[in-house]
Formats: structure tokens, sequence, C-alpha cells
């Protein structure tokens, strides 16, 4: 973050205060969004959507990341590349299972294979 | 940038430099030597304290290949000093086979290896080679070793507790990890570890990019300094899953969760009241996505020392330098993504097994291309074959070795006959102890005389060395025989209790030898090393008549570490340019008018 | 001895020490949750059933409100050092540390009312990685709170000595106070309400 002057930094500080009220809005929301009793696919997708909104002002904005440096921005995205990996594949190497029984979504909760 | 004015710390010998002059109040001892900000003497601890864990580990190792070769007997010299819960009379115990396993890997790898290899080279080498007076962040430094130090000692006082240390193998998997003894101590102690670990590693990063000399682009580093950096964002961002996940174990044990405790568990015939529902192959996931990056971090400092003294040895620069570069950076990207080949048993379908198997293979390219690059560098080189050269030049075969017999566990229709047998102990130990620890030992032997202003004992160095390269491959070879016949991995008798392992017992007694003559060989390397720096044969600034900026600070260097500001003006490796003057023309040298 | 770009920027990466050093700290911390919402997914998937209701959904709304206020508050805090302002300062970040004491205190109230029914983190995989991840966020919300106390207090002098200096810092503070924050944007929906 470079040195901004007194204007530059009024400006920003009424910046600050609208995505103040817009992350207060948006909390309201997604407790809103939540009386509605989504299925639960639906339910998680919108969930993340809001919370990412949300989670971007906040970075973008009240960290600044928006007018970042590269080095910053090249080790957030690498760092995000890796957090999607934690996320997914561990799940997936429980999800894709060839050769259980039919019948079981899961294998953890897999019958014992009968011989 | 400041002009470090400062009266140097001296060219003689003084293992922890003192540089103080009329600027600087007297610090006093503790803040000079116990409590120092300086990268040197902060090095020096982690290298010191590295070392005696790696004499501590092996010495484990030790005890254990007694059990194997000779099943049942009492163990020699220390046996009747085990006592009961350990090894009555004399005898090794299952549960202390188990014990020395466990915290033999765990010792070695954390706090051994790592410590040495980062910590101690890193810390001392990598702000001299990049011209920095210190590291970014001294006082972070500072408390980075004091943190490992007191996972180290939480580690060693675990061998004390009722019921032993950790005994479910340096990888912990849950349930067994959960339910025995000494597992508590073993997870305290890693937090400790990975929280100095983490501290360690953004202060790397920040110096390299930071702090770097004036003409010091990032394409004229030495390739050590490239090593290091990637090894800190490997530390940095695989360590956190594996602190979370000891915290989850933690749970598990102390708070009676049941983060992977699956239901239904019964132990030694009565079902375990718990809420279960838990999954212990999670715990293998977030193990396994921190230790497939750190076996890059086992290797990736030994590459880097080995590449500086291949140069300096050589006396010709290294073959392909902006290929190692590349490799180095693709192999850290790519070590976050094949972690699951450890877990190739566990079920997992073929998709997956496909997705691992796939970037495993691709990450064998690069690390073939950095050793291709480090064996073509020797091609119409003059070879200089002092004591650390002997030792770089033995990593590469060895290296070799250890990544080829890789392949087949990489490759999962292979690894089902492999995995958990002595293969795999063979494979690992080949890059790790031939390969890694060669590359230490070759770094203590270069870098000796710049942190003490001594050379090391050149005769001692290379008893040390011939008897250490005969011994450690007598150890590990007949382990892929073993392997390949089947025997299993962690078995206190030796395997002796399965049939089809009969023909390969012998080879334990002949392991065994060879691990205790490896024992032995290592007493002229301490001898060396402590008397050397008494009696060692005083050198200057650039004994090694090397290029890097390293050795345009004095010997040892003092506080601040350069006399005037550093310039680079070169390429790391300009050895045996056509036309200069000498066969070496350093970074640091001004171009001639 | 002096550490090159403590304060001033370099040139070329445009950073001071502080700040590449605080964006890469926070790297890890997103490795460190995100292994606790990868444990989450993986529970939740091979779980046959998941409670719900089991938590109050209010007082997780307000703890959101409170927190993203702070945000709004520790933002205030490094930008009146920017324009000046020593008393503002002060104060937006006082009230910083005051809001994150309350977000604790009910923390509190939610835990003593599940302990008091004796559901702890053994209860349920629901509540041990409820436990867990609220927990160790609380314990950064903590970590927060003494790096703050410290700037409202001894630290605080820095600022007639060095006022750059300070100004970075405060700044650092406040990227690591918005990722908890940010944290906490992703804890109320996955834990609370999904």
């Amino acid at each position: 973050m470079t040195h901004m002057d007194i204007e530059k930094t009024r400006n920003t500080i009424k910046m600050y205060i609208a995505i103040g009220v817009a992350l207060l809005v948006f909390t309201a929301i997604t407790v809103g969004v939540n009386q509605v009793h989504l299925a639960v696919p639906a339910a998680i997708t919108v969930a993340l959507i809001i919370a990412s909104i949300k989670g971007s002002m906040v970075a973008s904005v009240f960290m600044h990341l928006s007018h970042e440096r590269r080095w910053i921005y090249g080790a957030l995205l690498l760092t995000a590349f890796f957090f999607l990996v934690l996320m997914s594949v561990p799940l997936l190497t429980q999800m894709d299972h060839i050769g259980t029984p039919t019948g079981v979504a899961n294998p953890s909760h897999a019958e014992p294979a009968r011989h | 940038m400041d002009n470090i004015g400062i009266h140097p710390g001296g060219e003689h010998a003084h293992v922890h430099t003192d540089a103080h002059g009329e600027h600087h109040e007297d610090l006093g001892f503790w803040r000079k030597y116990v409590f120092s900000f300086d990268h040197k003497v902060i090095g020096i601890q982690y290298a010191v304290t590295g070392l005696l864990f790696l004499l501590f580990g092996f010495t484990l190792m030790m005890v254990m290949r007694w059990q194997l070769a000779y099943p049942g007997k009492p163990i020699p010299l220390i046996g009747q000093w085990l006592g009961q819960d350990r090894a009555p009379m004399g005898i090794m115990l299952p549960e202390f086979y188990n014990q020395l396993g466990a915290m033999h890997g765990t010792i070695m790898v954390f706090l051994g290896v790592v410590p040495l290899a980062v910590g101690g080279f890193g810390n001392f080498v990598m702000p001299l080679q990049i011209g920095a007076p210190d590291m970014a962040f001294p006082k972070l430094n500072m408390m980075s070793y004091w943190v490992y130090f007191c996972g180290g000692v939480t580690m060693l006082a675990s061998f004390f507790q009722r019921g032993g240390a950790a005994q479910s193998g340096w990888t912990s998997y849950p349930p067994l990890a959960v339910i025995s003894p000494g597992q508590t101590m073993w997870l305290i102690g890693m937090i400790f570890l990975i929280t100095s670990s983490l501290l360690g590693s953004v202060n790397f990063i920040v110096t390299i990019v930071q702090l770097r000399a004036k003409g010091l682009s990032y394409m004229r580093l030495p390739f050590f300094v490239w090593a290091q950096f990637v090894t800190s964002f490997l530390l940095l961002l695989a360590f956190p899953p594996l602190e979370a996940a000891g915290i989850l174990q933690l749970m598990d044990r102390v708070a009676g969760t049941s983060f992977f405790m699956p239901s239904g568990l019964v132990v030694s015939g009565k079902p375990m009241l718990i809420a279960g529902d838990g999954n212990p192959l999670l715990w293998q996931h977030l193990f396994w996505f921190l230790a497939h990056p750190e076996v890059y971090v086992l290797i990736l400092p030994a590459m880097g020392i080995v590449s500086e003294i291949l140069a300096n040895n050589t006396r010709k620069p290294l073959w392909g330098y902006k290929a190692l570069v590349y490799s180095v950076v693709f192999l850290g990207f790519m070590s976050f993504i094949v972690w699951a080949h450890h877990m190739f048993m566990t079920g997992m379908g073929t998709t997956m097994s496909a997705f691992f198997q796939t970037t495993t293979m691709i990450i064998s390219i690069p690390s073939v291309v950095i050793l291709t690059a480090l064996l073509l560098s020797l091609w119409g080189a003059s070879i200089r074959f002092t004591t650390p050269m002997l030792f770089a030049l033995a990593f590469l075969p060895m290296f070799g070795i250890g990544g080829l017999t890789g392949l087949p566990l990489g490759l999962a229709p292979s690894d089902i006959h492999l995995h958990d047998t002595y293969y795999v102990i063979g494979h690992f130990h080949y890059v790790v102890a031939p390969g890694t620890i060669f590359a230490l030992f070759a770094g203590v032997y270069y870098w000796f005389p710049k942190a003490t202003g001594r050379k090391m004992n050149e005769l001692m160095g290379k008893i040390h060395f011939w008897g250490s390269f005969i011994c450690i491959n007598g150890v590990f070879m007949p382990m892929f025989i073993q392997g390949l016949g089947g025997m299993n991995r962690r078995m206190y008798d030796g395997g002796a209790q399965y049939v089809h392992n009969a023909g390969l017992l012998k080879y334990n007694i002949a392991i065994g030898f060879a691990a205790w003559g490896l024992g032995l060989f290592q007493i002229p390397f301490i001898v060396n090393f402590f008397s050397s720096i008494k009696w060692g044969a005083l050198v200057d600034r650039n004994p090694w008549e090397a290029t890097t900026l390293e050795w345009s600070a004095p010997s040892p260097p003092g506080h601040g570490n350069f006399l005037t500001e550093p310039i680079v003006y070169r390429g790391p490796y300009e050895y045996s340019v056509p036309g200069a003057a000498r066969d070496f023309t350093p970074q640091f040298e001004p171009e001639k008018a | 001895m002096n550490i090159p770009y403590t304060v001033e920027e370099r040139p070329d990466t445009g950073l001071a020490n502080g700040k590449l050093g605080i964006w890469l700290f926070l790297a890890s911390e997103v490795m460190l949750f995100g292994a606790l919402f990868s444990t989450y997914i993986i529970l939740r998937v091979g779980s046959p059933e998941w409670p719900h209701g089991e938590l109050n959904v209010w007082l997780g709304a307000i703890n959101t409100v409170i927190l993203i206020s702070s945000s709004v508050t520790m933002v205030m805090a490094w930008a009146s050092l920017k324009m000046n302002d020593w008393g503002k300062h002060r104060l937006y970040l006082i009230a910083t540390f005051v809001l994150a004491g309350v977000f604790l205190v009910n923390k509190y109230f939610e835990y003593a009312d599940h302990l008091g029914k004796g559901e702890g983190p053994w209860h349920s995989t629901f509540l041990a990685i409820y436990f867990t991840l609220t927990g160790l966020h609380g314990l950064h919300i903590v970590g927060g709170m003494v790096v703050m106390a410290y700037f409202i207090g001894p630290g605080a002098k820095l600022w007639r000595k060095n006022p750059e200096q300070f100004a970075n810092r405060i700044e650092y503070t406040g990227l690591y106070w918005h990722f908890v924050d940010l944290v906490w944007i992703f804890l109320f929906p996955v834990l609370y309400l999904l």
C-alpha cells in the first residue's frame, strides 16, 4: 500500500464504511436465505456464494488486496490452488469406489464384503 | 543500503563469532551465544542440535538392529540399564522395539535432518550468499530455534513417561495411535516443531525476496538459495494441515472426540465407547499432505549443497542452471499433488489412483533433470577430490538409486507387492541417508572454514567418507532383496514369524554389522569436528577459491557480515572463464576497468 | 545493525518486509483452517446423519455482526493513523478490542450452554468439529486481542519514535484481524446454517 494523501484517505474511509454496511446486509441475507430451507446441495451452493462475496469484499477492500503487489497475489493464488486441492481430493478418493457392493453410497459405511 | 563498517570477528578460530567493534555495547554471554538474534549463531545452534539428534536417532536404530539380527538375545552393554518395561533381562520387548522405530523416524526427519539442512545450513549460509546483514526478522529467527528446542525436549521426555514413547510409527496412524501410549507427548512435540518450521519459513522467504544485495537478480542466485526458497514454500503451505491433524488426534486422545475413530471399533475384545463416525483415512490424507512435500524438504537443501560443492570442485559452471531452477520450482509445485501414492492400498478407486500415479510419474521428471544436470556438470571438469567433494560425488549415484527404486512404488500395480515391505525402507533411506545426510556432511566440511576460520582435517574426513560409504550401502542394499522377497516392515522379530522370510533373515545380521560399522566410522567425524575448532588449519576468507558471496565475508563473519556493502556483478558459477587471470571470478569482484 | 526495508519499501517488490511476512503467515493460516474445513467435509459426507438446529443461529448471527463491525473499526484505526489522527486511532483500536471481547463473551455463553448439558466435543462428530473450528478461531481472536492490547499499551510509544513503522504494524495487525473475520464469515454459515 503506497502512501495516500488526506483526500484519498477520506474517500477510502467512505468506502470502508460502505463495505461494512454491505457486509451486514449480506449477513442478514445469509440468515434470511437459511430460513427458506432449500435442499442441501442448493443451500450449500447459495451459502458458499454469499460467503465468498463477503469474503472477497473483506479481502479486496479491508485487506486492500485489490491494489496489492504481485508477490502477495502470487503467494495467495498458489495457496488458493492448494486449498482447493485439500478440499476436494481427499473427498474424491473416498467417493470413487469402483468395486464396492452396489447400493452403498459411502465406502466407510460399507457392509463387510461377503465371500 | 547500510554500510556495515564494523570491526570484523577476526580471521581466527571462534565457533561463535562475537565481533563487536567500538560501536556496539558488549552483549554478555547469554545474549551473545544463547539467546542471540544473529543468524550465524542461530544457524550453528540449529546445526549442532540437529547433529546431536541425528546421532541419537542413529543410536536408536543401532539398538533396533541388534534385535533384528539376534531376536530375543539380551542387548549387549546397555541392555541391563533399560529397565523392566523396556527390556527385561536385557531382552527387548516388542513395545520398546516399536518405540525405537517410531522415534527413530520422527527424530531423524523432524529433529535431525530438517533442522540441520534448513535451520542450520539455511540460516547460516543463505543470508551470506545473498549479501544480507542478517535475516529479515532476527528475533523471529531466535524464537524459531527455541520452539524447535522445546519440541525436541518434549520428544525426548516422551521416553520417560508411563507406557513409553510413541510407538505407532512416525506416521502415527489412528486408530492405533489414538489408543497407544506415548502419542500425546509426540503430538505436543510435533505442534512445537511445526510452529518453529512455520516461523522459519516466513523468515526465509521474506529474506530471499527482500534482502538480496545490489545486482543479485533471481537468476544470479546460487542454486543453494533457490533450493532453500522452494523448500520454505513447501514448509509454509504443507505443514499447517498436519498441525491441524495433530490437534484433531490430540483431541481424540484427550477430549474423547472421534475425528479418526470409526464406529464399531473393538479393542481387545471390548467395544470402544466413543461417538464414532470418524475416518481413519482422514488422518492419512492430512498427514501425507505434509509428509510428501516433507520428503522434498529433506532432499532439496541437499541438492543445493551438492550443487555448490560440485561447481567449486569441478572449477566449471553448473550445467543447465536455468533447467535446475525451473525444475526445482516445478518439483516444489508438483510435490503438493502426489501425496496419496503413500495410500494406494487404502481402497481408493481407480480414477483417483490413476491421478496420483500420473502426478507421481510426472514429478520424477524434474528430479531426473536436476540429477542429470549435476552429473553433466562433471563432464570435462578439473575435479578436486576434497572431502566435501567426495561426499557430494557419492550423493549423485546414491540419490539415483533412491530415486529409481521409488518408481515401482509410485505405480499402484507394483506397489501392491512392495508397500510396507523393506523395499520401501531401502528406497527412502537411499535418498535420505547416503543421499541427504551425505550432502549434509559435505556441507559441514565445506562451510566449516567459513563458520570457524579453520579447516577440518582431510585425512579423518576421508576415513569418515570411505567407511561411511561402504557401510551405508551394506545397510540398505540388502533391504531391496528382503523387500522383494516379501519381508514386511515394523516387525520386531525381523520377520521370523513368516515362513516366506526364512531365507531373508540372514541379511539382518549383515545389515546389523554394517550399521554398527557405520556408527564406528562417525567417530572420526565427531573427533574431527571438535578438534578442528581448536586446532584446525587457519584459513582466510576464501580457502576453497569459490565464487559466491559468502566467501567475501571474513571467516568467521562479524555481526552484520560484510565489511563493505556487497555488490554482485555476475552469475554465481563463473569458474574457468576464458581469458581470465584465475580459474574463478567471484560474483562480488568488480569488473576490471 | 539495520535490516533494510523494515519500514521503507524495496523498490522492485514494492513491499516492506513485514507486509510480505504477514501475508505469507496468512497463507499458512489458510491451509491450517483449510485442513479443518476439509475434515468437516469428509466427516459430514461420511456421516449417516448430521445434526441441525443444535446451535443458536441468532447468537451466531450477532457474533457475525460484531466481528464485521470490529473489522470496520480495525481498518478505521489504521486509516486514522494515515490521516495523522492519533485520538481517533486510539478510539477505533480500543473499540476493536472491546468488540473482540464481546465476541468471546458470546462464545463463552454458547459453549457453557452445550457443556452444561454434557454435550462436549466427545458427544458427536458435529460437536467435535464445531468445538475445534470455533475453538481454534477463538484462540486466534485471543491472539489478536493480545497484539491489540500491546499496541494500545506499551507498543503505542512507537508512534512517537517511528510513526511510519507504527502505522505499518497496525496495518499488519489489521490484515491478521480481517483474516480472522474472513474465517468466521465462512464458519458461520457452514456450522450454524447448513
